[in-house]
């Protein structure tokens, strides 16, 4: 049930006019939702929607071993999974490509912004370090996973609680928790993917836009406007003029999206 | 019956009252057919897709069509993180939860085709197969798939020597007196029997209670089922 190619020509027509299926501009979003508190038992969990597009992320945390070369820092998996549950086309299986490069993206736009703060998840140096899961799961992929999911690990980190921790017995008391919050900075990353079709780049693509697209950028950012993940994706090149304008694009949109996170975190 | 009323469930519910459930059909817009089930803290959704030509291909069976489940619990689901992906226990649901499903289908039209269902625990506080199968069913009728009806799924758990309806984790890990014996059970609004597992240690003469005591429970679950079917119809 993959795009047609007359329909991919009717997309990328419609994209010289400046006109979209669904009315949006080239550079809107969808609408976005965040539901907080969607599973009891994760640290933090959410649902997040862009139009029809639903991911639910979900925060666990464990105790592990710090790795040799951060004694003094936890440690974060990001890992993704497209659920058969979330679309026609996805098969059961070990995760193919997009999960890993799903699960990849977010993880890396967490990471290098240094939104968490890892120093203050070290329990004891070199030997027990707090470990955090953020699992992302898709539920209806209707275009633009990525971003949904990146929104999404960070609000669930953003209202993550630190569970007890019972350091002689070694043992995790779950459910309970302690007043601190989640260690986190100030740099809450965002993460914006522009996809390039014909002559133009778009924004929050629907799936039907998204499997036409010839390729995509992927763009991590805090909101002070530092650039500190990126990815190009796909197999068609990008001329210089192009990179500068999705530098350009996908600044504006991640603007009006902090905007929008911003009242969640509130 | 004068022990039913001194027995203390942890969460104070009586002996043959369920958590509060509810129902929601149409919560994946990509599927042919989806619901979400809940038994208080234990949320289960399930969506459809099909029937479709059977991939791969040497599991086509050219007499009938060919139902497929698949159970997953997210790893978030639990306080213990689970690692994504099947594993033996998740195996042996999803097969049981065909086993569940599978006498109300009518698929016999539909040679070298599968109806795929697929169930993910969102939320786990116990009898979240029976949680996943009362999702599933919803989600195939709601998928137009041919049914004789629905099934509905509960878990009658022996804690001690008492018998109760809808076992909560709390009273999973009962320790006291006998233990805890689990026992999932689906039927049909007829009152056939579907699926049926025990863990634990039971009379014949107590099980035989413990389903009787199921159907009370099913009928309600299968209300609240149709009802939110008849709802995502209306116009």
């Amino acid at each position: 049930m993959e795009t047609s190619n007359l329909t991919g020509r009717r997309i990328a027509e419609y994209l010289d006019e400046g006109k979209r299926f669904d009315g949006r501009g080239l550079d809107e979003f969808r609408e976005l939702i965040i539901e907080r508190d969607i599973s009891n038992k994760a640290e933090g969990s959410v649902r997040v929607r862009l139009g029809k597009t639903e991911v639910l992320v979900g925060v666990k945390m464990g105790v592990a071993e710090p790795y040799p070369d951060s004694p003094n820092k936890g440690n974060l998996m990001v890992t993704a999974e497209i659920l058969p549950l979330s679309s026609p086309r996805v098969e059961i299986g070990p995760p193919k490509f997009p999960a890993i490069e799903l699960g990849r993206l977010v993880d890396r736009g967490i990471r290098e912004s240094k939104f968490v703060d890892f120093e203050k998840l070290c329990i004891k140096e070199g030997e027990k370090v707090w470990q955090v899961f953020v699992d992302v799961y898709s539920i209806n992929d209707d275009g633009n996973l990525v971003d949904a999911a990146a929104i999404g690990a960070v609000a669930a980190l953003s209202i993550a609680k630190m569970p007890k921790y019972d350091e002689k017995e070694g043992k995790i008391l779950y459910g309970e928790f302690t007043d601190e919050n989640f260690p986190l900075t100030k740099d809450i990353p965002i993460t914006v993917t522009a996809y390039k079709i014909g002559k133009n780049v778009i924004i929050d693509p629907t799936l039907e836009e998204e499997d036409v697209n010839e390729a995509k950028v992927t763009i991590g950012a805090t909101a002070d406007g530092y650039i500190s993940s990126l990815q190009k994706g796909n197999s068609t090149s990008i001329s210089i003029k192009e990179m500068e304008n999705i530098i350009d694009v996908t600044e504006k949109a991640r603007k009006n999206l902090f905007a929008k996170l911003e009242k969640f975190l509130k | 019956m004068a022990k039913t009323m001194e027995f203390k469930r942890p969460d104070g519910r009586k002996v043959n009252e369920l958590r509060p459930i509810s129902a929601k059909v149409g919560v994946v817009p990509n599927a042919d057919g989806s619901a979400m089930f809940s038994f208080g803290g234990t949320i289960a959704i399930a969506a459809v897709y099909g029937p479709k030509k059977m991939h791969p291909q040497h599991q086509q069976n050219p007499e009938k069509g060919t139902l497929r489940c698949n159970y997953n619990m997210l790893s978030f689901s639990v306080s213990d993180r689970i690692r994504p992906g099947p594993s033996r226990r998740s195996t042996e649901i999803s097969k049981i939860t065909e086993w569940a499903l599978e006498p109300m289908l009518m698929i016999g039209n539909y040679p070298n085709q599968v109806v795929d269902v697929h169930i993910n625990i969102i939320q786990a506080d116990a009898s979240t197969r029976c949680a996943g199968i009362n999702a599933a069913a919803m989600a195939l009728a709601h998928a137009g798939i041919p049914m004789r009806g629905l099934v509905s799924s509960v878990s009658i758990g022996k804690l001690d020597k008492q018998l109760v309806v809808d076992v909560d984790k709390h009273e999973e890990d009962w320790e006291e007196g006998e233990g805890a014996t689990d026992i999932p059970i689906t039927m049909t609004p007829g009152g056939d029997i579907t699926h049926l597992q025990l863990d634990g240690k039971i009379t014949g003469k107590q099980l035989k209670e413990a389903i009787t005591l199921a159907q009370g429970a099913l009928k309600q679950i299968y209300e609240v089922q149709k009802k939110a079917l008849k709802e995502s119809v209306k116009l």
